[in-house]
């Protein structure tokens, strides 16, 4: 093994496979230390030398399969007998279900026992003697490809396509225009948009209502550091419509000190420090829910877009592309409700938005 | 096989049951032509040759559990109110579709056992289908004549992705309608036809009452459909082209070594089948997978904190998270680039991989067959490449997760983000350069090896005290095996004036090729493999080690 000796042997020691065809241009000559040797000698394994190996072989695959079949006798029992509300607790899983975890663990016994014992069978019983096939180019030879330009030409000249060039171009006319019916059929997917990406149903005189307790809000409701989350007067869960309504009228109320408002703006739609901005991000329309009330941020959990509620809702992080939408309150006999509708398109922006 | 036939055919007495009914088939179906051909295929084994039946396997677990949850799915947007089995959820309104996915989970027996199964089997598809690709990339394995099989695979990957996506979003909870919403943005951004866009493929305003239905007709049957017949298309050219096999003592560019079809490689591959079905319905059992009855049903005024898409969307969410906010008002327009970019991006990205057959091949010349695949560290620029494109990925998903970075790892969002904008630039330069460097690293290596032997870790000590370490020469499978591959020249301009001293004419392709060409195969990118005079010369001369 350690022998320095072997050194000065290796050229002639090794003679070239000379049974190989040469490939790739490689040159073999008797002197090509390189050359490809030729398929390495089959090494026997021992199950097949020695029958007794085998007889263990064929019971390992054997057992794989009985522990399958006894795996799926548990599934059917476990279906049966496991109540499906049943919760167990396993380490280290947690409180789980036991039906979902039985089921499982069985089915993946049964299908897993029938793969290791077809795999075992086939690399210890099955010949492991590798083999050579010859790959034929993938290409036709030129006779194959001649015969088939002139079977084309024959066929073209036959039809005459070339020949009668009205019936050609007519025919491209109508296989162009047919399509055209299926794309008219898809008018009525849906209506067209109109002016409902630019409107909601905020106008002026509608109560804000806190989306939690469905109650209308005072201005007292509105703690300094918390986010209050606010609908429109008259909406409701079973509303045919509520989702598509609720989806563009979300709103978020914070109280800021009107002195540390910076937005004139802002200010001047605000109530007693009080400001209600659009809920959904003008980024990708995910609903705002994160508030940083020593900052008066809000961060979108989508998008991570952030906006400053204390200087007209404007972008100071993130890929959104404009302020959040505010909306100009007022107070009316103790409620809160709104002074007009919202001056601009809630929501993400759109071509026509401008 | 023929000794058989011939005695078939002198037995007396009817054939046994089955050869008649394979007669019977033969004569309609023709089937003993096409398993002459077929049956005893050789296939080369390699541990890596089962990435791609990893994918297969994961896409029939998926057809079959999927068949079975629409037998108790209801793909519909009415809005109930829950009565149910789950009592956190009594009460609470949603739309059928979400309370569906409930029942599925709790009133019937092993329903929840195959949505896991179904879920994550879709994650284990995708994720085999890039591992399986990038196998296929840095192997060289796209190369002539396995190019359409290529973008057949790119296909299934691209239309995968969106199949699992229209899948998770089926059952209308917190977190999938989110993902919704995400598309209805990215549709409005669409400059000029968004926001009609907007209102058909919903139906009306978002959400409406349609796009779970339109959806679940996508998932189920025009994707499926598609990825079907994509996936039959990728079998019959792996079957017709013959299976690319590593180099090696024994092994050509016109032969294909390994073991037959039947039986070997109908036992491992079909019980490899089993073990992939079985693993995923044990994972099912232990680890729970998009619960959805924990996130509740969506309401477009809701959000979760951390809401992430499944892992292959990770890379696009990552584009439109750190891309910053663009936009663009004029003449009573707006241009969204903070969406329209990314979603610019995240196609041309992956199609940056899918044309790179076509880039090296034009860049290379090269017209002929390829079966024997490439080791990654002989063609650098290529592996450089994919590389940097995994870099780029990765550095995305990374984007696609900041805020879980962010939490887990207590950094800041903003660096993060800021992070990932840099890295997503920088990131595949250096990991080009890197790689390029390592991979002539290994070819020094393999030079120096088939030329001084291996180290042997023995020490030798001469009668005059010097200590050396004992090199043992390489036996000639090995000599093969690192010296087998081709160096080609790269591609020459030629002179830039005719022989009758006129100017040629060179146009910018031709230029961009020859520079591409010097990037391959240049000396920057070649370490010149041993010739077999070097190789006498050492190892003939005395005492060298």
């Amino acid at each position: 093994m350690s022998e320095t000796g072997r050194h000065e042997d290796v050229p002639e020691e090794t003679l070239p496979g000379e049974r190989e065809t040469a490939h790739e241009g490689a040159v073999i000559t008797a002197e090509n230390p390189f050359a490809d040797p030729g398929l390495p000698p089959h090494e026997h394994r021992a199950q097949d030398i020695d029958e007794r190996a085998a007889k263990r072989s064929e019971r390992t695959v054997a057992l794989l399969f009985v522990v399958s079949m006894i795996a799926t006798v548990a599934f059917i029992a476990s279906y049966v007998a496991i109540p499906i509300d049943k919760i167990v607790y396993i380490w280290p899983i947690g409180h789980i279900s036991a039906l979902n975890f039985a089921l499982g663990l069985t089915l993946g016994a049964a299908l897993f026992c029938i793969g290791a014992g077809a795999v075992h069978w086939a690399r210890t019983l099955m010949s492991d003697e590798e083999v050579a096939d010859e790959r034929h180019p993938i290409e036709a030879t030129p006779e194959v490809k001649a015969k088939v330009m002139a079977d084309f030409a024959d066929g073209a000249k036959e039809s005459q396509i070339g020949r009668r060039k009205l019936v050609r171009n007519t025919m491209f006319g109508a296989l162009a225009l047919v399509p055209l019916s299926g794309v008219v059929l898809l008018r009525d997917l849906g209506p067209l948009p109109g002016t409902k990406l630019r409107t909601t149903n905020w106008k002026k005189g509608v109560r804000l209502v806190n989306a939690s307790t469905n109650l209308p809000l005072r201005p007292e409701d509105i703690a300094v550091g918390s986010l209050t989350f606010a609908k429109p007067e008259g909406l409701e869960e079973d509303d045919e419509e509520f989702a598509e309504k609720i989806a563009k009228d979300a709103l978020m109320l914070v109280r800021i000190q009107p002195q540390n408002i910076k937005d004139k703006h802002e200010l001047s739609w605000s109530h007693e420090g009080i400001v209600a901005y659009s809920k959904i991000c003008t980024h990708v329309g995910c609903p705002i829910s994160l508030y940083e009330q020593q900052t008066h941020h809000v961060l979108c959990p989508c998008h991570q877009s952030t906006f400053d509620l204390s200087d007209g809702g404007r972008v100071i992080f993130g890929p959104a592309g404009h302020a959040l939408p505010q909306l100009h309150i007022t107070e009316k006999d103790g409620f809160l409700e709104a002074a007009s509708g919202f001056g601009e398109p809630v929501g993400p922006s759109f071509w026509e938005r401008g | 096989m023929s000794n058989e036939t011939s005695a078939t055919t002198t037995r007396r007495g009817p054939a046994p049951r089955g050869e008649r009914i394979a007669d019977w088939a033969d004569g309609r179906l023709g089937i003993y032509s096409l398993a002459k051909s077929n049956m005893r295929k050789i296939f080369p084994d390699h541990w890596s040759f089962m990435l791609g039946e990893v994918a297969l396997y994961s896409f029939i677990i998926i057809i079959l559990t999927g068949v079975y949850l629409t037998l108790f799915f209801h793909p519909s947007m009415a809005e109930v109110t829950y009565h149910g089995s789950y009592v956190p959820m009594q009460g609470i309104r949603m739309t059928q579709a979400f309370e569906s996915t409930l029942n599925i989970s709790f009133d019937v027996r092993g329903g929840l056992l195959i949505r896991q199964i179904h879920h994550w089997a879709a994650l284990v598809f995708l994720a085999a289908m890039m591992v399986h690709m990038m196998r296929v990339f840095f192997t060289g394995a796209f190369r002539k004549p396995r190019e359409v099989n290529w973008l057949f695979g790119f296909l299934l990957f691209v239309l995968g992705m969106f199949t699992g996506f229209t899948g998770y979003s089926l059952p209308d909870d917190l977190l999938s309608g989110t993902g919704v919403r995400f598309i209805e943005g990215v549709i409005l951004a669409m400059p000029l036809v968004g926001s009609y866009l907007q209102f058909f493929i919903f139906g009306g305003e978002f959400p409406g009452h349609d796009i779970i239905p339109r959806f679940f007709t996508v998932h189920v049957l025009l994707l499926p459909g598609i990825m079907l017949g994509l996936l039959v298309a990728h079998l019959i050219l792996v079957f017709y082209h013959k299976h690319t096999q590593f180099p090696g003592a024994g092994k050509t560019n016109n032969n294909v070594v390994g073991m037959p079809l039947l039986p070997v490689y109908m036992a491992k591959a079909g019980g490899f089948f089993f073990l992939v079905f079985g693993v995923i319905a044990a994972i099912a059992a232990i680890a729970s997978i998009n619960p959805v009855w924990a996130i509740g049903p969506y309401r477009p005024d809701q959000v979760s904190t951390g809401a992430q898409p499944d892992w292959y969307m990770g890379f696009a969410e990552g584009l439109v998270r750190v891309m910053p906010g663009w936009e663009w008002n004029f003449w009573g327009h707006t241009l969204n680039f903070g969406v329209l970019i990314p979603i610019l991006v995240f196609p041309l990205v992956l199609v940056a991989i899918a044309v790179y057959p076509f880039v090296e091949s034009w860049v290379r010349g090269d017209k002929r067959e390829h079966h024997i695949l490439d080791r990654p560290r002989n063609v650098p620029t290529r592996t450089g490449f994919g590389v940097a494109w995994l870099i780029a990925y990765f550095v995305m998903l990374i984007g696609g997760g900041n805020d879980l970075w962010a939490t887990h790892f207590h950094l800041s969002i903003n660096s993060i983000t800021w992070f990932v904008r840099i890295a997503f630039f920088v990131g595949p330069v250096l990991g080009f350069i890197a790689t390029k460097r390592i991979c002539l690293g290994l070819q020094r290596r393999d030079k120096d090896k088939v030329l001084h032997g291996r180290e042997s870790g023995i020490i030798k000590r001469l009668p005059h005290g010097e200590f050396i370490e004992v090199h043992e020469p390489l036996d000639q499978e090995q000599l093969h095996l690192l010296t087998q591959h081709e160096q080609p020249e790269p591609l020459e301009l030629g002179p830039e004036v005719d022989e009758n001293g006129v100017e040629r004419k060179l146009s910018r392709a031709q230029k961009l090729r020859a520079k591409l060409s010097k990037s391959y195969y240049g000396e920057d990118s070649v370490i010149a493999k041993p010739t077999v005079e070097e190789y006498k010369e050492i190892t003939s001369g005395h005492g060298h080690h």
